[in-house]
């Protein structure tokens, strides 16, 4: 049992935890996120990842006393009550079907589109294949992350002076 | 409406709690345990919500205020016997009860599948939401709204005839500033008025249903109402219910079938942190622990011994289809003869034969099978997100010995359910364990576990035979199935789930199981089918238990059938939607056309949406590595049809399969939100695309192999088609029917796709591939062994 610090969208918390105990039963079971959640426990389906640092990382095979950097969950993603582009575009194309996989779809794109803001098609289909989704909502997801780029892009200062030009 | 009993403080906390931040993000308000719509947070604890300790007791469906409560802010809550596993039914099920209660669409909700405060409509499967169970909720919705005119007749002084509604506030025509709200008539009162109907599914009153043209919000494409709460995180699902005082559990399984559990080390697990149990009964072990990843890591660690059976319990997935030959057939054969399909065979000019190998594939849920049972007050509350609660509650009520008033289930969403999958047995193995513990217990199955112990869909060995007459007419016909399916589980039977059989539960004469025919639609003078059913060695306590799985045994006489009726199309050097649409117009016995007209609308449909050009396949046009090809197969589906067109590219040097484009053209008459239908069209496609390029269950003689996404391989992001084009055809003869109903969506898309895919890679390659999926190894032999 150690003592460890963790910050998960915004707030800090200290946790008395067994220190190899993966990240994602201590963000469901003891601050009670709902956004990742367990598919596989083996990193292979995308349903538990978090970002940290700007990674999207697999939750369930990432002991807490290895993790390094502020967590962002789903539930971090909105701004001031506003939904981020990615979720507000996961709306329009009405991605999901069941919807337990879109934690992992959704914060898998956030972390693509964070890094690079112009994927080609192929990057997008790369980028993603790890992530599962067992309803085969994926033509959606892509679409969805498309129309994400699309909005981040005429909403970004740089676009607006395009515009302007 | 008054509440029927306490609210319990966990119900009354997830009503709540669920909508924070909701409301600001996405304009809309939505509550938990299947609630979906709009409502506001005291209608929510004041509508019958869920009852407190106490008898569970069934809502009685001959009463209009089982199914509809109107609020006094003039909003209305919907509570229906089904559960929306993800299709967007539940917004379809609020479009049309709102059309027929004439109601604002936005001033509804809907409350779906718990079995003490939702009357028993099954829940969900077999594509019925639309086609059947949304009919008693519209007569109900119909005649609630005629019993809220009667009572504004009433309270205006006026006939009803001289009345009109809009938006659940009713007028005087002459004088429209004479009005009175659904509200205000019914001002916290109940209908109290009876349905007549000697089962749910002919319940009704008095008041007709609209006819299609005057449904307003039926066939719009209105936005699913439970997407918001799934994108920004604020759902409850049923992996999400936290109760005081509640454990983990979780399942020690055989290591391999038919396994005797021999021996317990306890003392391997007794010094872990927050270890609380063992628990076991025959062949039946579980963990429990205070914390989950505690009691992962107990199951993991508990040392356990077992005997293997004298005999295997089944041959390898490498001679499986070997085995189907040989086998004895559990049962009768099922055979439909039509004409002298003999003589015409014995006569015969040119006759054609192949066989098709199907494999078992799995339900493979997203996520493992998981429950929480709650036996708080001598009862048993069961949280699942099964889309069968009403069964659940019976089976785990005889389960248990407990009477079926002390058992209640609640469903939430959760991971896809296609069918009959592993989350029945998880939550009787929660309840069991709930029961023993008398503590609030979760149960989840890991990963490996699911995939290897779920149901599966049974595998297919089909043969067929065909006779061509020398003007290139398929004049007989021969099919022959046999599934290997026999002891079928049904859904949440106390007797087959499988805590039951691992804790000795045998059932004296097993499911028949069954070897489905293929749609018969084409105009074929003799034809024969057989169907016929085989089992394991082993029939219970195997990973290798059957059950049903998205359009059970559709897709395996489908692959068969239409690759077959392809395999002939090319031995008439004729073009394949050719030679089905003349096969098609030439069939006059059927339903008075019906079948035929609408047929003929969709396959035209597809190849006009693709544009498909007339010519025999094999057609090889690519050059170098990449070979090109497209496929069509069609299938009805109870009266859904569907017609599916594959663009693919097949890499010579590897053997993998890419599928470039697919056209999906669907009837199911009655559209009622055309984006959500188109939705679950592609998805469903895609899960047969799925399971045309990757899915099959490996075992060796003892075990299944297939335990994980690597070694039991799922469609991914990698395999999407840069286009997907999906066309509603409307194929009725009449199209503009005022009563043309709804018909099952949810799975017929699915039932031509393997055949599509594999007369696509045919079309390319000129080699004929009769057994899926379409692996890369298994197309690259194919394509050596022809010289392609």
């Amino acid at each position: 049992m150690s003592k460890i610090e963790l910050k998960v969208n915004g707030r800090s918390h200290t946790l008395a935890i067994e220190p190899s105990t993966p990240l994602l039963y201590i963000l469901r079971n003891d601050l009670d996120l709902r956004g990742p959640r367990f598919g596989c426990g083996l990193g292979q389906c995308g349903a538990c990842k978090v970002i940290i640092n700007g990674v999207a990382v697999f939750s369930c095979i990432t002991p807490v006393s290895s993790v390094k950097g502020e967590i962002t969950t789903l539930e971090g993603l909105s701004q001031n009550g506003r939904l981020d582009p990615v979720q507000q575009a996961w709306i329009e194309e009405q991605a999901p079907q069941c919807g337990f996989c879109q934690n992992g779809q959704i914060m898998t794109a956030k972390a693509l589109l964070d890094k690079n803001p112009h994927p080609t098609d192929a990057q997008i289909r790369e980028s993603m294949n790890g992530t599962l989704c067992r309803c085969m909502s994926y033509f959606r997801v892509q679409s969805a992350i498309k129309r994400a780029i699309k909005t981040m892009a005429e909403s970004s200062p740089a676009a607006g002076e395009k515009v302007v030009a | 409406m008054s509440t029927s009993g306490t609210i319990p403080k966990q119900i009354e906390e997830m009503l709540v709690t669920h909508r924070r931040g909701f409301l600001k993000n996405a304009g809309l308000l939505a509550v938990s345990i299947g609630m979906f719509g709009a409502i506001s947070e005291a209608d929510a604890q004041s509508s019958n919500a869920a009852a407190g300790p106490g008898r569970y007791h069934d809502p009685d469906f001959h009463q209009i205020d089982s199914w509809i409560v109107i609020h006094e802010n003039n909003t209305a809550t919907f509570y229906v016997g089904t559960t929306d596993p993800g299709q967007g039914t539940g917004t379809c099920f609020r479009q049309l009860m709102s059309d027929e209660l004439d109601i604002a669409f936005d001033k509804t909700t809907c409350i779906m599948g718990s079995t003490d405060i939702t009357v028993d409509q099954v829940g969900s499967g077999g594509s019925n939401a639309l086609e059947r169970n949304s009919w008693p909720m519209r007569r109900v919705a119909a005649e609630a709204r005629r019993v809220l005119l009667e009572m504004g007749s009433q309270r205006l002084g006026v006939p009803v005839d001289q009345l009109a509604v809009h938006d659940a506030v009713i007028s005087v025509k002459t004088d429209p500033s004479k009005r009175v709200t659904y509200g205000e008539l019914i001002t916290g009162k109940k209908f109290n008025v009876s349905l007549t109907g000697n089962n749910i599914n002919r319940i009704t009153g008095r008041a007709r249903t609209k006819s299609n043209p005057e449904l307003k919000y039926t066939g719009q494409s209105i936005q699913r109402d439970d997407i918001p709460p799934k994108v920004d995180g604020s759902l409850k699902w049923a992996v999400d219910v936290k109760l005081p005082g509640m454990v983990h559990a979780r399942n020690v399984k055989p290591p391999f079938a038919c396994a005797k559990l021999t021996g317990i080390d306890e003392s391997s697990v007794k010094r872990l942190p927050g270890f609380i149990k063992v628990l076991s009964k025959g062949n039946y072990v579980a963990v429990v622990c205070e914390r989950e990843e505690q009691a992962i890591r107990a199951a993991r660690q508990l040392k356990t011994t077992w005997k293997k059976p004298a005999t295997s319990p089944f041959p390898s997935s490498e001679d499986l289809f070997n085995y189907i030959r040989s086998a004895t057939p559990a049962a009768a054969a099922e055979t439909v003869e039509v004409g002298n399909p003999d003589a015409a065979f014995s006569g015969a000019a040119k006759i054609i034969e192949a066989e098709y190998e199907i494999p078992f594939q799995g339900h493979t849920a997203f996520a493992g099978a998981h429950s929480l049972a709650d036996p708080s007050n001598g009862q048993m509350t069961v949280y699942t997100n099964d889309m069968k609660s009403y069964s659940m509650r019976r089976g785990i009520a005889s389960f248990l010995g407990m009477p079926h008033d002390s058992v209640r289930v609640i469903w939430m969403m959760g991971p896809q359910g296609f069918g009959r999958s592993a989350a029945e047995d998880a939550a009787f193995e929660a309840a069991w364990i709930a029961r023993e513990m008398g503590r609030p217990v979760r149960m989840q199955w890991m990963r490996e576990e699911e995939t290897a112990w779920d149901t599966k869909g049974p595998a297919f060995l089909v043969k067929m035979r065909g006779v061509l007459d020398s003007d290139g007419s398929l004049i007989a016909y021969h099919f022959h199935a046999r599934s290997c399916d026999y002891n079928h589980v049904g859904y949440n039977e106390p007797d087959t789930v499988l805590i039951a059989q691992l804790m000795g539960s045998r059932r004296a004469r097993p499911a028949a199981g069954s070897a489905a025919m293929p749609s018969d639609m084409y105009a074929i003078p003799n034809r024969k089918m057989v169907g016929e059913v085989v089992g394991l060695p082993a029939v219970w306590e195997t990973p290798l238990r059957t059950g049903n799985l998205r359009d059970p045994n559709g897709p395996q006489p489908t692959f068969a059938a239409e690759s077959f009726i392809d395999e002939v199309a090319a031995a008439a050097k004729t073009d394949p939607l050719d030679f089905r649409m003349k096969m098609i117009n030439a069939r006059k016995d059927d339903d008075s056309g019906f079948r035929r007209a609408r047929s003929i609308a969709v396959l035209k449909a597809a190849a006009e949406a693709y544009g498909w050009d007339s010519r025999p396949s094999p057609n090889p046009t690519g050059k170098g590595e990449i070979l090109t090809g497209r496929g069509i197969a069609y299938a009805f589906r109870g009266h859904t049809v569907v017609a599916q067109i594959a663009d693919v590219e097949v890499n010579r040097q590897t053997g993998h399969v890419r599928a470039k484009r697919l056209v999906c053209a669907h009837d199911c008459g009655l559209v009622v939100n055309p984006e959500s239908l188109r939705h679950t069209i592609e998805c469903c496609t895609l899960h047969g695309l799925s399971r045309a390029l990757h899915e099959e269950v490996r075992f060796d003689t003892e075990k299944v192999t297939s335990q994980d996404w690597f070694s039991s391989p799922t469609l991914r992001h990698a395999d999407i088609p840069e286009r997907i084009d999906i066309v509603l055809v409307n194929g009725d003869p009449n199209p503009n029917r005022p009563d043309l109903p709804p018909y099952g969506a949810g799975e017929a898309s699915l039932k031509p796709m393997l055949a599509a895919i594999g007369n696509a890679i045919y079309d390319a390659t000129g080699v004929r591939i009769r057994r899926v999926p379409f692996r890369d190894d298994r197309v690259l032999a194919a394509l050596k062994a022809a010289g392609a």
